[in-house]
């Protein structure tokens, strides 16, 4: 890969060990993508937030850092809800305040959010970012036309640092050309079906995928871009009619659901992961109307929409459930192996399932209102 | 017999390969002592510290770069990796956490199971 003689300079050294390390890190993954150099960047989203996922390396790592972000950065959600902190180990708790004050102190933006595409200033079409959160990653390829690669926390961190990322792959308008197009043999009824089919295409599309017409609503094009996320490296979804063919069948559909879930019963219901934005709540708040959750249910929802529908999260509450912001259902420490969770999010059960060890049921949004609440 | 590769995290390392023709979820399918803890992935209660880990390439959360850098910091690392194709998340994770890392070997992975020697691009595989 070339590089300028800044940008060499940086790599030897000579703007300090912060820079060298990012632009390793740049080279490395420069390397590996083909990229033939490095382009400047007009937004970074960096992950690597929960101490439960980073741990104590990861907190060094982040403390050593003494360079600002070159870019407009947002970052992902941690570990916690500063405002409920119950049931959290103090230890816990100061670690990962410490992990946010790190990126704080770089000039990060303090979103604690997996959905920037709904809660901070977007950069117009066409621009560069680089996206490490794989959900957020997808959805502004597929639905915003912002070009980033599925960048890795470091990565991601490195380009904030830096201002630039690689040219390559999906942030070179030819190679958004999708290399594998589905077929449908099924019909997708909600967000549970839109997600499954995400993660179908994950685990068969390289970089881009082709599906037949996109979603239009918020809480399906989300699903879709969290399902492929968690499965695989693609990174766009896309109507365009190119690849090569592979069909979608309601078995196929069935078969995923059976690899992501492993429970019958449920004693906890989640949404969220991705965290529910403005629209989600209102949806969810609306049909939950009147009624009540019979079990303990937990939501999970971006500090900025929870400010936004003061009235529709209040409804929930009163429905009965518990509602956190600055933190997700992927990686929290706060479900574990005693419990068995029913949800409508793949990517909420593919984690809670292999990470947290819980028992995981799979259901959609109008299947769990419908038979996990009772009038109240 | 000596296989070239490419090289993207440069390095030499020495030892034992563990080979996986299933991509790798760092984050979800590992624990701190370098063990897999996926109970339906093939490298099932294998553990990667101190060998030569030799897999098509990561999938799963962007997180999975700091796992390998903690890896390394509990000394339950592998030595070196080589991928078919090395994707983001092995690169920025092998470029912090100085693991050699190599792509693209000139043979199949599974021709690449015993002892091997790495330096930079080239693969020694000692028979």
């Amino acid at each position: 890969m070339y590089l300028t003689n800044d940008e060499e300079h940086a790599l030897n050294g000579e703007y300090g060990n912060t820079l060298a390390t990012a632009y390793r890190v740049l080279v490395a993954i420069g390397e590996s993508t083909d990229a033939e150099r490095l382009i400047p960047i007009e937004w970074a989203h960096v992950s690597g937030v929960n101490y439960n996922t980073i741990g104590d390396a990861g907190l060094s790592f982040l403390e050593e850092i003494d360079q600002k972000v070159k870019v407009k950065t947002s970052l992902n959600p941690m570990g916690f809800d500063p405002n409920r902190p119950y049931m959290v180990r103090e230890e816990f708790k100061e670690r990962q305040m410490r992990i946010v004050n790190a990126y704080r102190n770089m000039g990060v933006e303090m979103t604690l959010s997996c959905i920037p595409y709904e809660i901070f200033p977007i950069p117009k079409d066409n621009a560069y970012a680089s996206i490490a959160e794989s959900n957020a990653a997808v959805y502004v390829n597929s639905f915003l036309n912002i070009l980033t690669n599925k960048e890795s926390a470091i990565s991601a961190l490195a380009s904030a640092l830096s201002g630039k990322a690689p040219y390559s792959l999906l942030r070179i308008e030819e190679l958004r050309k999708p290399d594998t197009r589905i077929i449908l043999n099924t019909e997708l009824m909600n967000e549970l079906d839109y997600g499954l089919l995400g993660y179908f295409a994950g685990k068969h599309a390289k970089n881009s995928v082709s599906i037949p017409s996109l979603p239009k609503e918020i809480w399906n094009k989300k699903a879709l871009s969290a399902g492929l996320g968690t499965s695989g490296s693609c990174c766009m979804v896309t109507d365009e009619d190119s690849g090569e063919i592979i069909e979608y069948s309601k078995r196929d559909a069935e078969e995923l659901k059976g690899e992501l879930s492993n429970g019958n019963d449920s004693n906890i219901i989640v949404f969220g992961s991705p965290q529910l934005g403005s629209h989600d709540i209102k949806r969810l708040a609306s049909s939950i109307r009147g009624k009540k959750f019979k079990k303990r249910c937990m939501i999970f929802c971006a500090r900025k929409a929870y400010e936004y529908v003061r009235s529709d999260i209040e409804r929930l509450e009163k429905a009965g459930a518990e509602i956190y912001s600055d933190c997700c259902a992927c990686l929290t420490p706060l479900i574990d192996s005693q419990d068995s969770v029913v949800t409508n999010s793949i990517k909420a059960a593919y984690y809670l399932k292999t990470w947290n060890k819980a028992k995981v049921v799979l259901k959609s949004m109008e299947e769990i209102v419908s038979s996990e609440c009772h009038d109240s | 017999m000596i296989v070239e590769a490419r090289s993207i995290v440069r390095g030499s390392a020495e030892g034992y390969t563990l080979v996986s023709s299933k991509p790798i979820n760092f984050l979800a399918m590992l624990d701190l002592n370098g063990r897999i803890i996926d109970e339906k992935h093939e490298l099932y209660n294998e553990n990667i510290a101190g060998k030569i880990l030799v897999f098509p390439n990561s999938i799963g959360s962007s997180v999975g770069a700091y796992t390998i850098y903690n890896l390394k910091r509990h000394n339950t690392a592998p030595k070196a990796m080589i991928c078919k194709e090395a994707d983001i998340t092995t690169a920025s994770g092998c470029a912090i956490a100085n693991i050699p890392l190599l792509d693209r070997p000139k043979c199949r992975l599974e021709d690449l199971k015993g002892r091997v020697i790495i330096n930079n691009s080239i693969i020694m595989l000692q028979i």
